[in-house]
């Protein structure tokens, strides 16, 4: 079961630990006052502290110290009540200071886990290492002029949680697993929107092989993959790289890589090539964080429940099934969206419809179960009550959920504007029952030889006679009995 | 008595009965400025037209009876304080065309009080000096003149090294400066003039272009002790925008200069005592001890073991600070820019053509301390050795209230005197650093001449917000002292 | 004692100053020079001695999450040596 990759001479071990950058949800940048919207005007949120002009100084923002403890919280890390800034120094077109405020040798959040599911359903825990917050640095555009770079410091300044794991990751499939499972806590946490797209989530991620039983190799950073595919696929192809090297008889160079996703392959990155020496040292702007463990006890107190309690909840409260329980807590919304159906309903009606045919049509509108504008949960109760009552029968719900994408009605009016009540009426039934026998006369004989798979032949044809509205029940009774 | 001759408090009582008004106080010393300016070069930037119509703004407010406790005292202004609007630039080329668009907050408490600008001193660049005579804008002459050799032009000291030649000349009523390793205190002995450097996180950083962050003490020069305590009074405060000023409220300084010094103990720190100091500063060390003690005083001696190593280790940690915090002057969003091949390119020849020789000794001296390697040897071993002195300090006030000692040891030299050898020039501040290294206040009060009769000054040095006590003990030295003397080059005066 | 020529070539690089040749060997005495002055606090005994970071005791204060400044790029931009519309420019880096 174990992952590995197969070289010439045997198979190889990947080891995998990742470095992941996760933009704090805050209103303002860490040590300043300007905003830190998506997508502004360029150097429109920026403010002489983010620009580094002389004499300007850092403060920090609570909030942002408060969301690193509740995802230490959530991470079930060690939070730590004395942590303190250092200056990472380094000169680049969007470092403003010449530095990044950051915290190298006393992170505020210490040593944690985080459990991920594997295919097989058993879960692994992947160990954290350390949490720490730093600034993010302004953005160059490379591509507007022909001899120029433009630079827009909007990102200087604002706030990240870099959040890193222990090597324990063994796989492009654990990898993959790893951030989805991180984006999902974070999202819980609401510390971060894990928008992978707009940079929110930036994956570093450290590759080595070995072959099995040996310590660990040389290992190389690629530097940030920005989707759970590309994750998945730069393990790949970085392990790849490095076992071919080896078994060549070469040595794999510690270095800084980026993943090309069109090509499927990592490549060196020659501009960091350069020895770094940051120079790392305590700023003397910033006096030490130091934290009450009353504030950090009145944060744990206000956190929400977590993936891994709701789905242990969902299996032992709503009789759900494991594979159930993880799809409906991935998203906190849709693990909203559920219970709030399966109120007064049956959980397992509820969460298959909601996995089947729900989720099919929230995707081919392109909307999520938190964002659902015609699916709203009302929607889908009345919608569930319907075929619980007998309105409608499970076939023609589809019909109507497809009627709906349509027109934009609601559940109710397509079912009473199309006609859609399901036909309780035994004598419909027996009328249209008798019609089918008549006319397939020969499978009837087939049946009555002995090809009792036929039955389900018998349903389907007068279930297509009487337009999908038969009640199905009362259909199979009339055939058993017309039959017999 | 001409208006350049007043003091603060003498030309505030002088301002507040109408006796003069503040535009006729502004033009004497525009007029001074004008006259003395091109010599001594005490000033990078004159700002006669604010000030005129600051002075204005304050004649209308003291008319209606209103106007703050500084309206109408034309000061002087380091030019590492930035001011909206007005050119700042650190002594540096790579600041030459740097119009900040903000007030530091020092200056921005001065000019809520009142007070006006007359413009921007000169320093050593980017106040790393002790002569200011390694700033871009050319050195700063000392008003004062040796007896025997009159013609030998003296460095003020540094790096706030215009700010005192300015205020000795009587070109402004009082000046802010920065003290990070003597940069006050020195420049105020050398000129025969008082200056404070208030604990660490008394005045606000805000606003001052940063040298060495953890060191960096913004603070007044003045003609008189009590000169100084109104300046420090508007001065200081905490300030929410600088993570290091503290909360706690601004005492009555003008009020701890007239208190007794019956029963404070003054220790006199054994260590101080160093050799190769000059002919005549030990002699007036005694003295200040006799006066204080006549004033009430118990003098004892203490023990502050680790001073030798103050130097070396503002030395080690100093630089590191300044090789960070100047990695910001890179061409790109202010400052000066020189082309280059790509942005690396850009980034040395900005840098290189930008800072002046000190400045490229000490950002090369930090880098190198910081670097991979180094770092536990020289930085680390650095902040430990600081938490020693400023263990020693703590360990004294345990046991007195003060201290006092010499605030250099020497009068003013010549420039070229000692610019051969940096680490020469360095051991200047020896009797100063020790308190910005402890963030301790420490004030210079002029207290006699040498033989070539040049100022000197004795230092007192409080407990962290012990600014009173520094006052109170600075000021009996003050009375004490007679200081009378006046330099040789000052507003009306013919020059010499 | 002096610096290596090569050290303080690393250094200036590492600090991003360019220096000239002439430049190059006055550092190597007068860095050389700091350095074995500053050996002498080797001989200060300081196990056990918590470094000093700062010269302020204090905790961080922490500020509201609040948005107080930004949106105002022409005063940004306004001390720029060179911009383009509301970037600042500079000469096109290659990753
Ligand atoms: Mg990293
Ligand atoms: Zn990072």
């Amino acid at each position: 079961m174990t992952y590995s990759i197969q070289g010439r001479e045997g198979p190889w071990e990947v080891v995998v630990g990742m470095e992941v950058h996760a933009q704090v949800i805050s209103n303002s940048k860490l040590f300043s006052g300007a905003a830190t919207k998506f997508g502004a005007p360029p150097n429109s949120q920026v403010s002489l502290v983010d620009a580094a002009f002389p004499g300007m100084l850092p403060v920090i923002n609570r909030e942002c110290v408060a969301q690193a403890v509740r995802t230490g919280l959530g991470l079930a890390a060690e939070i730590h009540l004395w942590s303190r800034f250092d200056r990472k120094n380094y000169f680049y077109a969007d470092l403003p200071a010449g530095y990044q405020i950051s915290q190298y040798a006393h992170p505020i959040v210490g040593s944690g886990s985080l459990a991920i599911e594997l295919p097989d359903g058993t879960t692994k825990e992947i160990g954290i290492t350390r949490l720490h917050l730093e600034q993010d640095a302004g953005k160059s555009l490379h591509d507007q002029h022909p001899s120029k770079s433009y630079i827009d410091l909007n990102r200087a300044g604002v706030p990240l949680m870099e959040i890193v794991s222990e090597p324990d990751i063994r796989s492009p499939d654990e990898a993959g697993a790893y951030l989805r499972k991180l984006r999902t806590i974070l999202r819980y946490l609401g510390t971060c929107d894990g928008n992978m797209e707009e940079g929110s989530l930036r994956a570093d991620v450290n590759v080595s092989v070995r072959r099995p039983g040996e310590p660990l190799r040389t290992r190389c950073e690629v530097k940030n993959v920005n989707s759970v595919r590309f994750v998945m696929q730069a393990v790949e192809a970085e392990a790849k790289r490095q076992v071919q090297i080896w078994e060549e008889g070469g040595t794999v160079e510690q270095e800084t890589r980026l993943f090309d996703p069109g090509r499927g392959v990592t490549r060196s990155m020659r501009s960091k090539e350069e020895a770094h020496d940051y120079r790392y040292f305590p700023d003397p702007d910033l006096v030490p964080l130091v934290l009450e463990k009353s504030w950090i006890d009145s944060l744990s107190a206000e956190l929400p429940e977590l993936p891994d309690a709701k789905k242990t909840r969902f299996m032992t409260e709503y009789g759900l099934a494991l594979y159930e329980s993880s799809l409906l807590v991935a998203e906190s919304g849709t693990a909203d969206y559920f219970e709030s159906l399966a109120k007064n309903r049956r959980p397992k009606t509820v969460a298959n419809f909601m996995l089947g045919d729900l989720s099919a049509a929230l995707n081919r509108m392109g909307e999520s179960f938190s964002s659902a504008t015609l699916f709203t949960v009302a929607a889908s109760a009345a919608l569930l009550d319907m075929i619980e009552d007998g309105t409608i029968n499970g076939r023609i719900a589809k019909d109507v959920i497809e009627e709906m994408e349509r027109s934009g009605e609601g559940p109710r009016a397509v079912v009473e504007r199309l006609g859609l009540r399901q036909v309780t009426d035994t004598g419909a039934i027996e009328t249209a029952v008798a019609e089918v026998l008549a006319r397939e006369s020969s499978k009837v004989a087939e049946y009555k030889a002995g090809k009792e798979k036929l039955f389900g032949f018998f349903v389907g044809q007068v279930m297509k006679a009487m337009a999908g509205k038969g009640n199905p029940a009362l259909v199979n009774e009339v055939l058993k009995k017309k039959l017999s | 008595m001409t208006l350049t001759d007043l003091g603060i408090a003498a030309a505030r009582h002088g301002l507040g009965r109408r006796e003069f008004s503040a535009r006729e106080l502004a033009l004497a010393h525009i007029a001074a400025i004008e006259a003395l300016n091109p010599r001594l070069n005490a000033f990078i930037t004159v700002t006669a037209e604010q000030a005129l119509a600051a002075a204005d703004e304050a004649d209308e407010a003291l008319a209606r009876g209103e106007g703050g406790p500084l309206a109408g005292i034309p000061l002087a202004i380091k030019d590492i304080f930035c001011t909206r609007g007005v050119r700042t630039t650190a002594g540096s080329r790579i600041l030459g065309p740097f119009v900040p668009p903000y007030e530091s907050a020092v200056t921005a408490n001065l000019l809520r009080d009142g007070a006006i600008f007359l413009g921007k001193t000169n320093l050593d660049e980017f106040a790393m000096g002790s002569s200011t005579t390694s700033s871009a804008y050319g050195s700063t002459e000392n008003p004062w003149k040796r007896r025997q050799n009159p013609e030998a032009r003296l460095v003020p000291g540094g790096s706030s090294g215009g700010s005192a030649a300015a205020v000795a000349a009587r070109l402004a009523l009082g000046a802010t400066g920065t003290d990070t390793g003597g940069s006050i205190r020195q420049p105020a002995s050398f000129c025969g003039i008082t200056g404070i450097k208030p604990t660490y996180g008394r005045c606000s950083r805000w606003g001052v272009v940063a040298f060495a962050s953890s060191l960096d003490h913004p603070g007044p020069f003045g003609r008189g002790v009590e000169d100084c305590a109104l300046l420090l009074r508007s001065m200081a405060g905490h300030d929410p925008r600088d993570s290091t000023s503290v909360d706690r409220p601004v005492p009555d300084y003008a009020a701890a200069c007239r208190r007794s010094l019956k029963g404070l103990r003054i220790g006199v720190p054994r260590e101080y005592r160093v050799p190769g100091m000059a002919a005549g500063i030990e002699e007036m060390w005694r003295a200040g001890e006799s006066w204080l003690r006549e004033a009430g005083a118990e003098i004892t001696e203490v023990s502050l073991p680790h001073t030798e190593f103050g130097l070396p280790t503002y030395y080690i940690i100093a630089p590191a600070e300044a090789s960070s915090n100047l990695a910001r002057y890179d061409g790109v969003r202010f400052g000066l820019r020189r082309d280059g091949e790509d942005l690396i390119d850009l980034y040395e020849r900005t840098r290189g053509e930008g800072f002046g020789a000190e400045v490229k000794r000490r950002i090369l001296m930090g880098t190198y301390v910081l670097s991979h390697g180094y770092y536990d040897a020289y930085y680390l071993k650095a902040q430990k050795v600081r938490a020693l002195i400023f263990q020693d300090f703590a360990n004294a006030f345990a046991g007195v209230d003060a201290l006092l000692a010499p605030t250099a040891p020497s009068a003013a030299f010549a420039e070229g005197e000692k610019t051969e050898d940096p680490v020469m020039m360095y051991l200047n501040d020896v009797f100063t650093v020790p308190a910005d290294l402890a963030g301790v206040p420490a004030m210079s009060v002029p207290a006699g001449l040498d033989a070539d009769g040049l100022p000197l000054g004795l230092q007192v040095i409080g407990p962290p917000f012990g600014e009173e006590v520094v006052f109170t003990v600075a000021a009996a030295l003050e009375r004490a002292a007679g200081f009378t003397s006046l330099p040789a080059i000052r507003a009306g005066s013919p020059a010499p | 004692m002096t610096l290596a020529p090569e050290t303080v070539r690393r250094i200036a690089r590492l600090a991003r100053l360019r220096l000239e040749e002439s430049e190059v060997q006055r550092l190597e005495q007068e860095l050389g020079g700091i350095l074995a002055w500053v050996e002498q606090l080797g001989r200060v005994d300081v196990s056990n001695v918590e470094p000093m970071t700062g010269a302020v005791a204090m905790a961080l204060k922490m500020r509201g999450d609040i948005v107080t400044d930004g949106g105002d790029a022409e005063t940004v931009l306004g001390n720029a040596p060179e911009r383009i519309g509301d970037f600042y420019a500079v000469p096109k880096v290659v990753e």
